[in-house]
């Protein structure tokens, strides 16, 4: 499974929604997820991808990972997974 | 000064899952305590308990409340449904803003810690989910059934070992008392039965091998339990103006603090505690019916508390009963006052004594009548529950027949 797939996958359950209920273009809020779903939606990707994201709940959308939809969620881990696992 | 009614119970415990099921097992004396189902239980010691057995916590919630509950939670919630249900109260307007949620527990979270705790520990991994803390907090239980309840008045958790529950039904019995709230939600729960949660008990060498035996000269120790013992506490015209099921009365209590040892009781504290609750309440020790001992089990409590009772009571003490369901249920530590005030409003209401079972032989140093092994019907009036912690904080509750 690729990451976008595998991300998808991850936001849709946090969601409560079916994975084709969620597309690049969805942001968390549209899809109803919270605070707390988003940081642990956070811990599920990196659960799953081995990485470490650089995320602070204080200030979340002013982090190295942009949230600001599905997408930008997408680079951000393919990013991650470049240099992390290199 | 405002009299205080209990309008509403429920539990979850070893002996039952509703309250109906719990009296059930201690009028015919049933044990509840069993091997140990837990993870490396050979490396344990101690293999017994009483496990809440058949609760299906991930059928009961969701994935969303499976990762903000610790068991401790979902046994609290369990039986905070069965007892507002009962109770038929609901909570909104004034009575939201004013009634809260008082809880004890001794450990909270402890699986959560413990399961955390190996993860880093034992497996090495760098990271744990995100709800950790929120999950294990002392407070979460109550927090968790302020939210479901819409309470919003005074609410907190009180921490005094295997006192909590008593002190946190004299704070919200206080608070109705006082008119500060016209209803609290009250009670505790304590789930301890863990790998990390039996390993500390055992460290103590307090702990028994094969039965819980309070009173009887052949006793060896106390025995874990787990679970919880929710209550609704309501003013009494409150609870009469909305026709509610009136299950008894609390009428008084005291607490008193033996300032002495971390872990040896002092007869003088529990002797202190009982008359006050006696004293409060305005009652006779000649009314006292019997008693929901502390009765662990040990040889330090059950000597402590059956001198400590003859004190208090002089030659009434050979009148009275006094029995320990912990010889049923176990010692659910933080938890255990609530789920034993469960034998005490049996006692009023359905004038049935709960046994102390598992009674091979007699002490004299415990030279008191515990209702041996058989449950016995008895019409009382009035009834007291005995609480003394580890620390020397000690609670007493008196109850009354309404």
């Amino acid at each position: 499974m690729n990451v976008t797939d595998k991300i998808i996958e991850i936001i849709a359950e946090q969601a409560v929604l079916e994975t084709s209920d969620v597309t690049k273009e969805s942001t968390l809020e549209d899809l109803g997820i919270d605070s707390l779903g988003l940081v642990e939606s956070i811990f599920a990707i990196e659960e799953e991808f081995n990485i470490t994201v650089p995320f602070n709940a204080n200030k979340p959308t002013n982090n190295d990972f942009d949230i600001s939809s599905i997408s930008k969620i997408i680079e951000g881990v393919e990013r991650l997974l470049k240099e992390q696992l290199g | 000064m405002k009299r205080v009614v209990i309008t509403g119970a429920g539990t979850i415990n070893a002996l039952g899952h509703s309250v109906a099921d719990t009296m059930t097992a201690l009028a015919e004396g049933r044990c509840g305590i069993g091997p140990l189902a837990v993870r490396d239980v050979e490396r344990l010691s101690i293999q017994i308990g009483g496990q809440v057995r058949g609760f299906e916590a991930d059928r009961r919630y969701n994935r969303q409340q499976m990762s903000l509950y610790d068991r401790f939670t979902q046994l609290t919630l369990a039986a905070a449904a069965e007892a507002i249900a009962q109770s038929g109260i609901t909570f909104n307007g004034e009575l939201a803003s004013k009634s809260g949620v008082v809880l004890g527990t001794a450990g909270g979270g402890v699986s959560t810690w413990d399961d955390n705790y190996r993860s880093v520990y034992e497996n090495g991994k760098n990271r744990v989910h995100p709800f950790v803390v929120p999950k294990l907090m002392n407070n979460a239980a109550a927090s968790h059934v302020s939210i479901e309840y819409n309470l919003k008045g005074p609410s907190f958790t009180v921490s005094t070992a295997c006192a909590s529950s008593n002190h946190a039904m004299a704070q919200a019995f206080q608070m109705v008392r006082t008119g500060m709230a016209p209803a609290m939600v009250t009670g505790g729960s304590e789930s301890m039965i863990c790998f990390g949660g039996v390993k500390a008990w055992e460290g103590l060498r307090v702990m028994s091998k094969d039965a819980c035996r309070p009173f009887s000269a052949n006793r060896n120790g106390m025995v874990q339990g787990e679970g919880a013992g929710i209550f609704v506490f309501e003013e009494y015209e409150h609870a009469c103006a909305r026709g509610a099921d009136i299950l008894c009365e609390v009428v008084g209590f005291a607490m008193s603090s033996d300032a002495t040892d971390i872990v040896m009781p002092s007869k003088n504290g529990a002797a202190r505690a009982i008359a006050g609750a006696l004293n409060d309440a305005r009652i006779n020790p000649e009314d006292v019916g019997y008693i929901n001992a502390h009765g662990t089990g040990t040889a330090a409590n059950d000597k402590t508390e059956c001198a400590a009772i003859a004190d208090v009571f002089g030659p009434h003490a050979d009148k009275l009963m006094i029995s320990s369901t912990k010889s049923m249920h176990g010692h659910l530590i933080g938890g255990t006052g609530a789920v034993e005030l469960l034998a005490c409003i049996m006692a009023l209401r359905d004038g049935v004594i709960a046994p102390t079972i598992g009674y091979e032989e007699a002490d004299p140093e415990c030279a008191l009548d515990v209702v041996p092994n058989e449950a016995r019907n008895a019409a009382v009036d009035v009834v007291l529950s005995n609480a003394f912690a580890f620390g020397g904080m000690n609670a007493v509750l008196a109850l009354r027949k309404v």
